[in-house]
């Protein structure tokens, strides 16, 4: 099993949700965050001076799919999410030991 | 002539009750935007207020007051508030005098709540300095000669029409207004790709809050007067909101929605509208059909704006607009003699229905016009909107250094 974790432009998210529900992915968790890539933040250019803001808002979905659904998921969120400006955000894919399901105990492959 | 305490302790107290809606009108707006724009909307607001504040010392109360030139404006015979005195005065249309400060001041707070209004058709892109200088020839070239030509002796006076505390200067003024102003700069970034939904319903709901109260010496305050016919006003005023509410909320009911909190407060502000130039001139009856009128009326029309793609963010095309235009409209319909003195058309005062209408459409074409050509000048020389950076990031950091 695979954690899928993406994080994404916060106005991109109700499509990569649609995209996800379309395809019968319906299963996430989701987390408002902020952070900075590459291009440490957004530059304002003053008469007076520059500013940075450095933390951009972003969404965090963490997904948990089985291998083989694995490059579906991350194709399907790319997709979705890309605007093609800076900013569109990244995508981790993480190896997952164990998955339980807490109300049966039930262990997931 | 001695000062009327009565009539003096009432208008005192509506000027600080009008105060509270500019305010207000920020927090109504504040919470309407996304979180990175709400201290940036609710400070527009505040920025009205004290921009206006100063202006109307200087020479917008004479503007709007002063000696009558052509029916069109004032003059500056007040100009720095020369001539007003704490005095008695009596204000044209109404019977009991009162210091000539006070009705200076009561005055300044209505034109205050018409420039925060307007804030909605640059809602979370507004360049703050393009903002302070269409606001000060915004309220000197729109709002001024309206007041004018309404309560400063002016031909709209002259004609007949009646505006009983300003649905057509406030209201339908700073409602078309805009609506120009947000055809001129454009949509939002991404307004129709994704949603953008209100950061804080709860703050919408206080700014309504404060709005209703506020309206009540809007409305009641300008009988300029300790009576029955405050009593009235104030009355009608509380149902005609009370029916936009719950018609709006019903309509979007059945329209397949849910019966939003927004969408009730937004009736009840659109009742408020409707009832403005109506208060002191109809039933309370009668003013329960105004109000459900606007309720229905104004929510059609945030529908079509939505369908028309028009980025008029925060509806005050729609509700003080439309709604304005429509109140102006239904008090010469509804005006009764046994109330404020005139009839309307369903008493059989034909000339009063033509009159209103001939105002309202005026005050729609004028404050449309004269703010597209403003707005474009300001727009194409400094700039009234800001980078698309700026407003990615959100206003309350860029243009305040900000955040919630």
């Amino acid at each position: 099993m695979k954690l899928i974790k993406a994080i994404i432009k916060p106005e991109r998210f109700e499509k990569v949700k649609k995209s996800l529900e379309d395809n019968n992915i319906f299963g996430m968790t989701v987390t408002e965050v902020k952070g900075r890539g590459d291009q440490k933040g957004i530059t304002l250019q003053y008469r007076g001076g520059t500013m940075v803001v450095d933390l951009i808002p972003k969404i965090e979905i963490d997904i948990v799919v089985t291998d083989s659904e694995s490059d579906k998921v991350v194709n399907l969120i790319c997709e979705a999410a890309r605007t093609g400006k800076i900013g569109d955000g990244r995508i981790f894919v993480l190896p997952v030991e164990r998955s339980i399901k807490v109300r049966t105990g039930e262990e997931l492959i | 002539m001695v000062i009327d305490s009565g009539a003096t302790a009432w208008v005192l107290a509506s000027t600080a009750l009008v105060m509270i809606m500019t305010p207000g009108v920020g927090l109504f707006y504040g919470g309407l935007v996304r979180k990175k724009n709400v201290i940036n909307m609710f400070a527009l607001s505040f920025l009205a207020f004290a921009l206006v504040s100063i202006q109307w010392v200087i020479f917008g109360y004479s503007l709007a007051f002063g000696q009558d030139v052509g029916g069109f404006i004032g003059n500056l015979s007040n100009a720095g508030l020369s001539l007003i005195g704490m005095g008695p005065a009596v204000v044209a249309g109404t019977e009991y005098p009162i210091p000539g400060l006070l009705y200076v001041m009561f005055q300044l707070v209505f034109a205050t709540v018409a420039l925060a209004i307007v804030t909605s058709g640059l809602a979370e892109r507004a360049k703050l300095s393009g903002f302070i200088l269409l606001a000060l020839l915004w309220t000197t070239l729109v709002y001024d000669p309206l007041a004018h030509w309404v309560w400063g002796g002016g031909w709209s006076a002259a004609l007949g029409s009646i505006d009983f505390a300003g649905g057509t200067v406030v209201h339908i003024s700073s409602g078309f207004a805009a609506l120009a102003i947000a055809l001129v700069i454009g949509k939002r970034a991404g307004f129709g790709e994704h949603s953008i939904e209100p950061g804080n319903i709860p703050m919408v709901l206080l700014g309504a809050a404060l709005l209703w109260f506020g309206w009540f010496g809007f409305n009641s305050g300008s009988a300029i007067a300790a009576n029955g016919l405050a009593s009235s006003a104030l009355l009608v005023t509380n149902t005609a909101a009370a029916s936009g509410a719950l018609v709006w909320m019903v309509v979007s009911w059945m329209h397949g929605g849910k019966p939003s909190s927004l969408g009730i407060v937004s009736g009840a502000i659109a009742g408020l509208v409707a009832i403005t130039p109506a208060a002191g001139y109809v039933t309370p009856i009668s003013s329960i059909i105004i109000g459900g009128v606007a309720g229905a009326l104004c929510y059609t029309i945030m529908l079509f704006r939505i369908r028309k793609g028009l980025d008029e963010s925060l509806d005050a095309w729609a509700v003080h607009g439309m709604g304005g235009l429509w109140g102006a409209i239904a008090t010469g319909i509804f005006a009764y003699s046994a109330v404020g003195g005139k009839d309307g058309l369903i008493h059989g005062n034909v000339q009063q229905f033509i009159a209103n209408c001939a105002g309202a459409f005026a005050a729609v074409i004028y404050a449309f016009v004269v703010t597209l050509i403003l707005a474009l000048i300001i727009h194409k020389t400094i700039g009234l909107r800001v980078s698309e950076d700026e407003e990615y990031v959100g206003l309350d950091l860029s243009q305040h250094g900000e955040r919630v």
